[in-house]
């Protein structure tokens, strides 16, 4: 089963024809991904690694039929009307890639998403990986290191930052371990599909039985995710770790969106709840695998 | 989050209509008394900083005459708040309150909605006044393709007994500052206190306002220098680091220095991180080896080699740092041959000095790791590269290491001298520099490398020389990636004939006032 994506989900990518677009484009297909239109104003009829290319998401699902999801590729000043776009021609699902998307463009989407039903990942998303079936975005880089890096399994994987997003991965994968499905939620303090969305998510998903967050300072998500895990909404056992211990507050690591504000959303207000709530808590990314280890034996897994 | 001033907040409230106490922004104290002679005493001295608190540190003086204004100009403006100096001050007319109240507006990052936060009581802090009054707070969340009409100000007011000519003027000040949040693509915007004045007016005494800093661009109106979260003015060698991201637009670059001026006893490093998380786990590792980072720096995103370069020589230009670290989460999907070439063309111009230890796992690490071996010859001090197998804190134990063995302990910032082409130069512009063949050193070549080192299949040999395959509007335009292949390649098995000439504005300058200051 996976999250979000696997091999039969049609696959749209807007802004097929810049630089980043055409390499993703490559990744996904090579990686197994299925792939089946691009969208690049005024480029239609053109080809790009073998897709077809249309003017309009609306022609490109008159064409070649239902779109599950579109990955999203223009420069961040673009990305409202792209995204405006595919939700208005009734793709359910969204995965915006760029950095700098001004933060008031995320809250018209999502109001615009939450009228006609349709979920975003992003935006500032490496995207969506589910081992073996399909990758939205550009996780992996190449389809080669994508295949060699991610084993399949049962590990679910929700990350803030999209390089911790595949360290954690290839760790797990590299420890014997395999993974269903990956997942970098974005950089942004608003994103479209935050850790507790996740989590709902992997929590039905037969495909996973554990799963392992990166946090980091700066919003509530992770808070949010102890409340779900206390009122028995997250039961598959969760390993989490925080980010950012060394973070002076008031200090913003670029893109990471890792902003203290006061006391919430610190880092030692995130590792209590989660505690509390029962996660087991990992002090630094190498100890992840060691504990993951630990806890499929407590689990019989 | 980019902060305005306080007179700059005030200027986006009154051209939303809500009314604010008549004002001046003077720079002397001979303005100020000017000030206070046009406006009308008693007024109020306010310094323009950005920080919360301003009357705790003495930063809210009142004045009764235009003299006594002048006198405490002459003491606000020497004021040094966060070791900077306080430049301007904003002299506003002292009105008579009646009653203190608080409107504010945040993003609600889960609602993924803007948040009203209004309170009838003001004056203080809003955690202070939820703690201690939370019966006295309203919140609402606005769905921003409703917008916040005056109708349903009104209704969220009802529920705090406002009822008249007070509710009618509230709600519409509540409306306006939804609109002017909107508008200015703010991240927050706080009248604080909103007062209520003996006349029944409403005035917006303070105000504070951050834009969001992704849609900065859409407001040149604010002269904001650099958009980023900073609680002082940004330093000389930021504002040179950002001017280097503005006109980039591949890939992110981020510079921000914790220090100004390192001590070399305390051990400061300079930090090269590649992505918010990775970047962040890295920091922690070498924190905790008993390190201090000199800067915080971020180029991710996959940038181009000549972004990695200028980042490079940018964190150079600190003097008193003891080593170099560059790490990120260890499995990027970046190209990571870029960041070693970047690195590497820094590292032989700078004939670096201090101990680097690399970490550059992810995609194509080999590649990357053979660079930085088949380099590392050319550049003086010890530099290792390690890859995803390689956690950060082995690397930062390495560093550590090397550091110890080092000879030379200090870093020294070298000039940057100026560029004179070759006379045998043939060259063409890229996205932000120039490549520069010497044809008179490629007569000698025997091998050729520089152009199948280009991937792109920007060049090609014409009567034996590298010249262009495509046009050279094509190749500025970014077709050339600024990847530094062809040079690299050249100056390991050509004449070392190929310069990528990649411009840092204001780098010149900066180093040598560094000189001067020594
Ligand atoms: S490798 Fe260098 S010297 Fe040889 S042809 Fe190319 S640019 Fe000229
Ligand atoms: S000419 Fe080719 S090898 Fe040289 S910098 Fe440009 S793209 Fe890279």
């Amino acid at each position: 089963m996976a999250i979000l994506v696997d091999k039969k989900t049609r696959v749209l990518v807007q802004g097929i024809t810049g630089r980043e677009g055409r390499a993703r484009a490559k990744l996904m297909k090579g990686y197994g991904t299925n792939v089946v239109a691009g969208v690049t104003p005024g480029k239609g009829g053109m080809e790009v690694e073998g897709v077809p290319v249309f003017d309009s998401v609306y022609e490109a699902i008159e064409t070649v039929g239902e779109i599950d999801a579109s990955a999203v590729f223009v420069p961040a000043p673009f990305v409202k009307a792209a995204a405006l776009e595919a939700i208005d021609a009734g793709v359910k699902l969204l995965l915006l890639v760029p950095d700098r998307v001004p933060i008031h463009d995320t809250l018209e989407i999502a109001s615009h998403a939450d009228r006609k039903r349709a979920k975003f990942v992003g935006p500032n998303t490496l995207g969506v990986l589910s081992p073996g079936k399909a990758v939205l975005g550009m996780i992996g880089g190449r389809p080669e290191t994508a295949k060699k890096w991610f084993n399949i399994g049962d590990i679910g994987v929700s990350s803030r930052s999209g390089g911790i997003t595949s360290a954690i991965s290839y760790y797990i994968s590299r420890a014997g371990f395999g993974l269903s499905t990956i997942v970098h939620v974005g950089g942004d303090v608003v994103v479209g599909l935050p850790h507790p969305e996740i989590m709902k998510l992997f929590e039905k998903d037969a495909d996973t039985k554990m799963v392992v967050m990166f946090g980091e300072i700066g919003t509530t998500q992770e808070e949010r995710v102890a409340e779900m895990m206390k009122k028995g909404e997250l039961t598959k056992p969760l390993v989490a770790f925080i980010g950012g211990k060394a973070a002076k507050e008031g200090t913003r690591f670029s893109h990471a969106g890792a902003i203290v504000e006061g006391g919430r959303g610190s880092y030692a207000s995130k590792v209590r709840t989660l505690k509390e709530a029962g996660a087991y808590i990992a002090e630094s990314l190498m100890e992840i695998p060691k504990i993951v280890a630990e806890v499929r034996k407590e689990h019989k897994f | 989050m980019a902060r305005l001033y306080e007179y700059q907040s005030k200027e986006i409230l009154r051209k939303s209509g809500i009314k604010i106490p008549e004002g001046m922004v003077v720079i002397s104290p001979e303005e100020a008394k000017e000030a206070a002679k046009k406006i009308g005493c008693p007024v109020v001295l306010k310094i323009q900083v950005w920080a919360k608190g301003r009357a705790e540190i003495g930063g809210v003086k009142f004045a009764e005459t235009p003299e006594e204004a002048k006198r405490t100009a002459s003491e606000l403006l020497g004021m040094e708040v966060k070791n900077f100096r306080v430049e301007k001050l904003l002299v506003e007319k002292k009105l008579d309150v009646e009653r203190e109240l608080f409107a504010g507006i945040i993003i609600d990052d889960y609602a993924k909605k803007p948040m009203l936060i209004f309170s009838s009581i003001g004056g203080m802090g809003i955690e202070e006044i939820a703690k201690e009054h939370p019966e006295a707070i309203v919140t609402h969340r606005i769905d921003v393709l409703e917008g916040f009409p005056e109708y349903k100000a009104r209704e969220l007011l009802g529920k705090l007994k406002f009822k008249g000519r007070t509710l009618v003027k509230l709600s519409g000040t509540l409306s306006k500052l939804y609109k002017a949040f909107r508008k200015s693509d703010a991240r927050v915007a706080e009248i604080n206190p909103l007062a209520i004045t003996k006349e029944g007016d409403l005035f917006a005494l303070d105000c504070h306002i951050t834009i969001d800093d992704y849609a900065v661009y859409r407001h040149p109106e604010f002269g904001i220098e650099i958009a980023r979260e900073f609680d002082r003015p940004p330093t000389e060698l930021e504002k040179i680091a950002y001017k280097v991201e503005e006109k980039d637009y591949r890939g992110t670059f981020y510079f921000f220095q914790m220090v100004k001026s390192p001590i070399p006893k305390e051990k400061y490093i300079g930090f090269h991180g590649a992505g918010g998380g990775g970047s962040m786990m890295s920091m922690d590792a070498v924190l905790s080896r008993g390190f201090k980072t000199a800067n915080f720096t971020d180029t991710s995103g996959n940038p181009p080699a000549s972004k990695v370069y200028r980042a490079a020589k940018i964190i150079l230009s600190q003097p008193g740092i003891i080593g170099y670290f560059a790490s990120g989460s260890g499995v990027a999907s970046q190209e990571q041959f870029n960041s070693a070439r970047g690195l590497v063309k820094a590292f032989m111009e700078e004939k670096l000095d201090i101990p680097a230890v690399l970490r550059l796992g992810g995609n194509y690490e080999e590649k990357a790791i053979e660079i930085l071996e088949a380099f590392s010859k050319f550049i003086p001090a010890k530099i290792e590269g390690y890859g995803r197998d390689d956690p950060p804190e082995f690397c930062a134990e390495r560093l550590a290491n090397l550091i110890k063995e080092g000879k030379t302990k200090v870093h020294k910032v070298r000039k940057i001298q100026d560029y004179t082409p070759p006379k045998g130069e043939y060259s063409f512009k890229t996205l932000t520099g120039k490549v520069s063949i010497d044809h008179r050193a490629c007569a000698n070549c025997t091998t050729q490398a520089c152009v199948p080192a280009c991937t792109y299949e920007v060049l090609k040999i014409r009567d034996g020389k590298p010249v262009l395959a495509i046009s050279e509007e094509d190749a500025g335009k970014g077709k050339c990636t600024e990847c530094l292949a062809c040079e690299l390649a050249c100056f390991l098995h050509g004449e070392k004939a190929i310069h990528i000439y990649l411009p840092i504005p204001g780098l010149k300058e900066y180093r040598e006032k560094l000189a001067r200051e020594e």
